[in-house]
């Protein structure tokens, strides 16, 4: 009887592995990206398991929420043409599989004298919650904001830095663009714009 | 249950107050309509005056001379920090000073330039200040991305984003490097702690060290030789000084180039000070190359800043000759040079960057400074002792920078680095007379008749430093003990 965790560790995994060959493989580079989020929200499934809940959070805000897509926005945008010549790639065929075949030849003769210390294969089998009843996200916050504080507003400062650097660098005051400016509009009173004149009848007045 | 941990805040005091200006730069000036010349002024004036602010609590804290381990032993702080986090404090302020008029013509006039100047401050003073892997990153990485964007300002100018670009793609590269790096040494020491990472070396393994650490320190170092721009991670240098605006080029030979050679010093020293066997031989290569390479590359430039971006490579090269000789008078000789270096270099580009033509252009050429005694005599005076101290004639502060160096690397008994060292000294004196000669000795052509060189623009605190980098030039030798105690205080405490 298989438990529950590994039937999901094999549905996660499985799936996350499928998605990663069909980002290489798709034709079509926005399908390419999506899939690309799929495997990430893959392997975050597979982080949960080893109870690394924050890792996951982070993987889905970080990776999904910014990285992939950030990908999208460039894929639609340069609108990469996906004809690949053919011709191209068989002349490449025989100088591509000899080193592709070499290159094999020397992982297997690496993996031959590979050995794994045996403690490491515990420590895989068995993760361990080691902060008590905290979860990982608890204990990670009460290391971030004490032992690593210098290094956690450090970071801060460096983003802060990034964001200035991208708005020095992007950022063009344009000539002649009209924007809505709600703080003037709220400010403006009728008084600043309307003026009574009163006109003496048969005569004009000069504004 | 709840443990409060409390770390002491004091001896970040100078960064926070860094920080803070910047701060305060930054929301001013997005809140302000339009940031004109005189605001702009204004800010950098008050960034200037935060440096000095911070310099000085620096020196008082040195005075004070105590050592004190914060943050979970993240930082520390003790006279070798303060020491080089003065140098480096007087370096940037110096250079924001000299940068001051040439801002608006050199389209550096935006208000996010001091408060850049300020986070690139900071992150040197981390660097210095660093106890641990992940400290020093932080440090490392905060000035670095400050002065990419510090260098890519003037955004319009071609050769000024091909600077940036090439800067920032090895700068990145070389970021990369020093976390593999960091990555193995924490591997196979178990820590990331400066003092933990030393207590391995020492206690830890008998016989040959693990070859982890020792492809961790090689990749720590080809990073760091980067930020010292040192052969043969030197190839963005010429380019990059080349490209930046002037301003931007004194900033980035005064400041990051001391923060990084103390940084070197302290990190050879600290976690892998009994590795001195292994990481000797490299440093001594490098030095080797930088001093060499230095030498003969720059013969043949044209262009004034290229040939201030080899001159660097190779002072850069002498102060790694004082680390190469693995010892208190070696190290003590380093700080010394590169102490004085930065008094040379900013002296340097505050006569070129007080030089103008018409059309307010700075000085860039060489032959722009043909003939150019007779008209700027005071100027060309200075620029000329500069030159001699860099060439390390005496009685000029640079010779005395060189022979302390090459006294410990005798002392070392590293013969042939001594003899290639003097040997690639007296290449160089080649070309720092060149400009004296081509100051004094050669008249214009009529082309460039009264193109360059025909007015000039000093302001008050331009020629404040001027006169400080002048006096401390000239008169070193009239009373040497001043630095020499410092430097000597500033090793007593890296090494007990």
């Amino acid at each position: 009887m298989i438990s529950i965790p590994a039937i999901a560790f094999y549905v996660f995994s499985g799936l996350m592995l499928l998605s990663a060959g069909l980002v290489i493989t798709s034709r079509n580079t926005v399908y390419s990206v999506l899939f690309l989020i799929l495997a990430f929200f893959n392997a975050a499934g597979l982080f949960v398991l080893v109870n690394a809940e924050f890792l996951a959070m982070m993987l889905v805000v970080v990776y999904v929420g910014a990285v992939a897509v950030l990908f999208l926005f460039v894929v639609m945008m340069l609108n990469v043409n996906m004809a690949l010549p053919k011709r191209d790639t068989r002349s490449y065929m025989l100088v591509g599989s000899v080193v592709g075949g070499i290159l094999l030849g020397e992982l297997f003769l690496i993996v031959g004298v590979w050995s794994i210390a045996p403690e490491a294969i515990d420590l895989v089998s068995a993760p361990q919650n080691m902060f008590g009843q905290k979860g990982n996200t608890h204990a990670l916050g009460q290391l971030l904001y004490t032992h690593y504080f210098l290094a956690f507003q450090g970071a801060g400062v460096i983003l802060l830095v990034a964001m200035v650097g991208a708005i020095v660098l992007t950022l063009r005051q344009r000539e002649g663009v009209r924007k809505q400016n709600i703080h003037d509009q709220i400010k403006r009173e009728a008084k600043d714009c309307v003026e009574l004149v009163n006109v003496p009848s048969g005569q004009g007045v000069d504004l | 249950m709840f443990e409060f941990y409390t770390p002491d805040f004091l001896p970040i005091l100078p960064q926070v107050i860094l920080i803070a200006t910047a701060l305060a730069i930054l929301i001013e000036g997005a809140f302000t309509e339009s940031a004109g010349p005189a605001l702009i002024r204004r800010f950098c004036m008050g960034a200037l005056l935060a440096i000095l602010i911070s310099a000085l609590l620096s020196l008082i804290a040195f005075g004070l001379g105590k050592q004190v381990t914060t943050f979970n032993g993240m930082l520390v702080q003790d006279a070798y920090t303060l020491f080089c986090q003065m140098i480096v404090l007087i370096g940037s302020a110096a250079a924001l000073a000299i940068g001051l008029p040439g801002l608006e013509n050199q389209k550096l006039n935006r208000f996010e330039y001091p408060a850049l100047i300020l986070l690139a401050t900071t992150g040197m003073m981390f660097m210095v200040a660093a106890n641990d892997l992940i400290s020093l990153f932080i440090g490392l990485e905060l000035q670095g991305l400050a002065l990419y964007v510090i260098v890519a300002l003037q955004r319009d100018n071609l050769a000024t984003s091909e600077a940036a670009l090439k800067y920032f793609v090895l700068g990145a590269l070389a970021t990369g490097m020093y976390l593999y790096g960091a990555s193995f040494v924490y591997g196979y020491t178990g820590s990331t702690n400066f003092d933990s990472i030393n207590a391995v070396f020492r206690y830890g393994v008998e016989g040959p060290i693990s070859l982890g650490s020792m492809i961790g320190l090689v990749f720590i170092l080809a990073s760091l030789a980067f930020k010292l721009s040192a052969v043969p991670f030197h190839m963005w240098t010429p380019d990059v000084y080349q490209g930046s605006p002037t301003a931007v080029t004194a900033f980035l030979a005064a400041a990051p180039k001391i923060a990084a050679a103390a940084l070197t010093i302290r990190l050879l020293y600290l976690p892998f000070g009994f590795l001195v066997d292994y990481w000797q031989q490299i440093i001594i290569f490098i030095s080797l190359a930088s001093m060499v390479l230095g030498a003969f590359a720059a013969l043949r430039q044209t262009d004034l800043k290229r040939l201030l971006a080899y001159s660097s490579i190779s002072h850069m090269g002498y102060a790694l000759l004082g680390i190469a000789s693995g010892g208190a008078i070696g190290v003590q000789g380093a700080l010394t040079y590169i102490t004085l270096y930065m008094f040379m270099t900013v002296g340097t580009f505050a006569v070129i960057l007080a030089l103008r033509g018409r059309g307010e252009r700075c000085v860039k050429d060489i032959e722009d400074l043909q003939g150019i005694s007779q008209i700027h005599p005071k100027m060309s005076m200075m620029l000329a002792i500069f030159m001699f101290s860099l060439a390390g004639i005496p009685p000029m502060a640079g010779f005395f920078g060189k022979l302390y160096v090459f006294m410990a690397a005798i002392d070392a008994q590293l013969y042939t680095l001594a003899i290639v060292g003097v040997l690639s000294s007296v290449v160089a004196a080649f070309y720092y007379l060149r400009i004296i000669r081509t100051m004094y000795f050669e008249t214009r052509p009529e082309t460039v008749q009264a193109t360059y060189g025909d007015t000039m623009v000093l302001t008050t605190e331009a020629s404040f430093v001027l006169v400080l980098s002048v006096t401390v030039t000239l008169l070193f030798f009239v009373y040497p003990s001043l630095l020499l105690n410092m430097t000597q205080m500033a090793v007593n405490s890296l090494f007990n």
